[in-house]
């Protein structure tokens, strides 16, 4: 069901755990529905300089959030905010249609960490460990 | 690289010998039993032989075994066949929260065509409840359903006093023994049991193949209409070499039943005695006597991760298993069973079924242990709910 690149993208996933010293945190969806991505950006002079991910789910989520942090490393906030989940699905030459939300949280998962890297910059507390119900 | 199956409960492997009984019958013995010359003599004396085998071991009379297509064909043809026999009578049936989607999906379907149907809960090890079972027979009740053991937990099912019950009070009594058949004696004649299901492939036989026990005198509409096949109660010409396959391969496991299911058991105690003391925050569905589990199951929710990421890491190690969780099936809903045993959804998307065979190894079991834990540990290290128990010491 799922190609060789994402079932290696799953075997030996990228960027896992939490960035130390990060300054953006996004966290997606909620585990009653199988799925919590949690996205850590470090990101200077408005560059991500280092992402890393800790996801609950399947296969495809795991290999989506492996590809989507590799994606986004280097990039600017607002190419990165450009990144949707079509374009992560297409790195991965596509998982199955079921699977399609994986994707798209990803690319939740990367905005809302901007948002709370903005938010930071601006002097906004976030509530770090409450999940963003999707 | 190792192949493994821990899926028994998904289906078996055709046994060599039910494989050489069956080939004669794709070749020089082709007849159509149904017809009058020698060919479809021959062919048919094939087929009341595979009939009186198979009734013998299960206690029941020749003609009240009726060949399918498998199990679903079978559960479909008890659910609709009564519907349709006895609407005159009443429209309301019972069946417990646990049975298979061949069950549950007929009765959403009945429940439109104006059937009623009572959803019997289970405790949390997935034994039904019985006084729940006994308060929801109505007057017009035709039917009460129950497997007789579970596919996911293995559940084995109180079967002798759901039957008192459905006779005491006159009512019909129904069981899919889909996963019992292989692992566990079963006797209608000492039972109550009017109606059962069973399926080739779980037990060694070919795939495709099934049967529908019909006690005599009870009242069942046609599912499929066609020729003079099966007295009449079901068209369709006859799957000669299913039949012969799945009778040498009932008698092939009743033969050794006895030895068989203990060994297969053994391994069974091995992996959760294993699991259980050696992997942090799982908990085993089902129950915990092995007497009231089915032989070849063991079912864990592992806490933090998902069941599909444990059964693709499991794959690329070359074991072979079944998971619970929504994302292994297509729907976003975790597996119906442990949601009715009181499972929490988090933890019901996190559950891995390992179904063991009599080829299995007690060195297969042990190598799955010691792999699974590598992979619960990499996993768990992923996960973002995890890290909050602040716990990586011992995975």
């Amino acid at each position: 069901m799922y190609n060789d690149k994402v079932m290696e993208a799953f075997r030996n996933p990228q960027n896992v755990g939490e960035v130390e010293n990060y300054n953006g945190l996004g966290k997606v969806g909620n585990a009653a529905c199988g799925d919590i991505m949690q996205i850590t950006l470090r990101i200077e002079n408005d560059v991500i300089v280092d992402a890393k991910f800790k996801t609950f789910g399947c296969a495809a989520a795991i290999a989506t959030s492996s590809t989507a942090t590799s994606m986004v490393i280097g990039m600017t906030v607002e190419e990165a905010l450009k990144l949707t989940n079509k374009r992560v699905v297409e790195e991965l030459e596509g998982p199955p249609p079921q699977k399609l939300h994986c994707s798209v949280l990803a690319e939740e998962a990367i905005k809302a960490a901007i948002e709370d890297y903005r938010n930071r910059q601006k002097g906004v507390t976030t509530p770090e460990e409450q999940p963003k119900m999707v | 690289m190792k192949e493994i199956y821990f899926d028994h409960a998904a289906t078996t492997r055709t046994d060599e010998r039910v494989l050489r009984k069956m080939l004669p019958y794709f070749g020089e013995i082709f007849g159509n039993p149904n017809s009058q010359h020698a060919f479809g003599r021959e062919a048919q004396k094939a087929v009341d032989e595979a009939r009186d085998t198979i009734a013998k071991l299960i206690g029941a009379k020749p003609n009240e075994i009726y060949f399918t297509s498998g199990g679903t064909e079978s559960d479909n043809w008890a659910l609709r066949g009564i519907c349709r026999a006895l609407k005159g009578k009443g429209r309301h049936l019972i069946i417990s929260k646990i049975e298979h989607a061949a069950m549950l999906s007929t009765a959403k379907e009945l429940e439109k065509d104006g059937f009623e149907f009572s959803y019997i809960g289970v405790d949390k090890e997935g034994f039904i409840d019985l006084e729940e079972l006994e308060s929801a027979i109505r007057p017009d009740t035709i039917l009460i359903g129950c497997m007789y053991a579970n596919n996911e937990i293995g559940t084995i099912e109180p079967i002798a006093e759901i039957g008192k019950i459905a006779r005491r009070h006159g009512i019909f009594f129904f069981t899919d023994a889909v996963q019992a058949m292989g692992a566990l004696p079963i006797d209608v004649s000492s039972s109550d049991i009017d109606l059962m299901s069973f399926s080739s492939h779980k037990f060694n036989g070919p795939k495709g193949m099934g049967a529908l026990y019909i006690r005599t005198g009870v009242p069942l509409g046609r599912l499929i209409s066609g020729g003079h096949q099966e007295r009449t109660r079901r068209g369709g010409t006859t799957n000669v070499p299913g039949v012969v396959g799945m009778a040498e391969a009932l008698r092939l496991t009743k033969e050794t039943q006895a030895e068989d299911s203990a060994y297969v058991a053994s391994l069974r105690d091995r992996f959760i005695g294993r699991v259980t003391e050696e992997i942090p925050y799982v908990k085993l569905n089902g129950p915990k006597d092995g007497t009231k589990r089915l032989p070849n199951n063991a079912d864990f929710s592992f806490e933090y991760i998902e069941g599909e990421s444990i059964l693709f890491s499991l794959d690329l190690a070359g074991i072979a298993v079944s998971s619970g969780s929504a994302c292994s099936s297509g729907s976003l809903e975790p597996s119906h069973v442990l949601l009715a045993t009181g499972v929490p959804e988090e933890l019901a998307h996190g559950s891995i079924r390992f179904t063991f065979g009599k080829e299995n190894t007690v060195e297969e079991v042990d190598y799955a242990v010691d792999t699974l834990k590598e992979i619960v540990g990499r996993l768990r290290k992923m996960s973002p709910l995890f890290n909050l128990k602040g716990d990586m010491q011992n995975v």
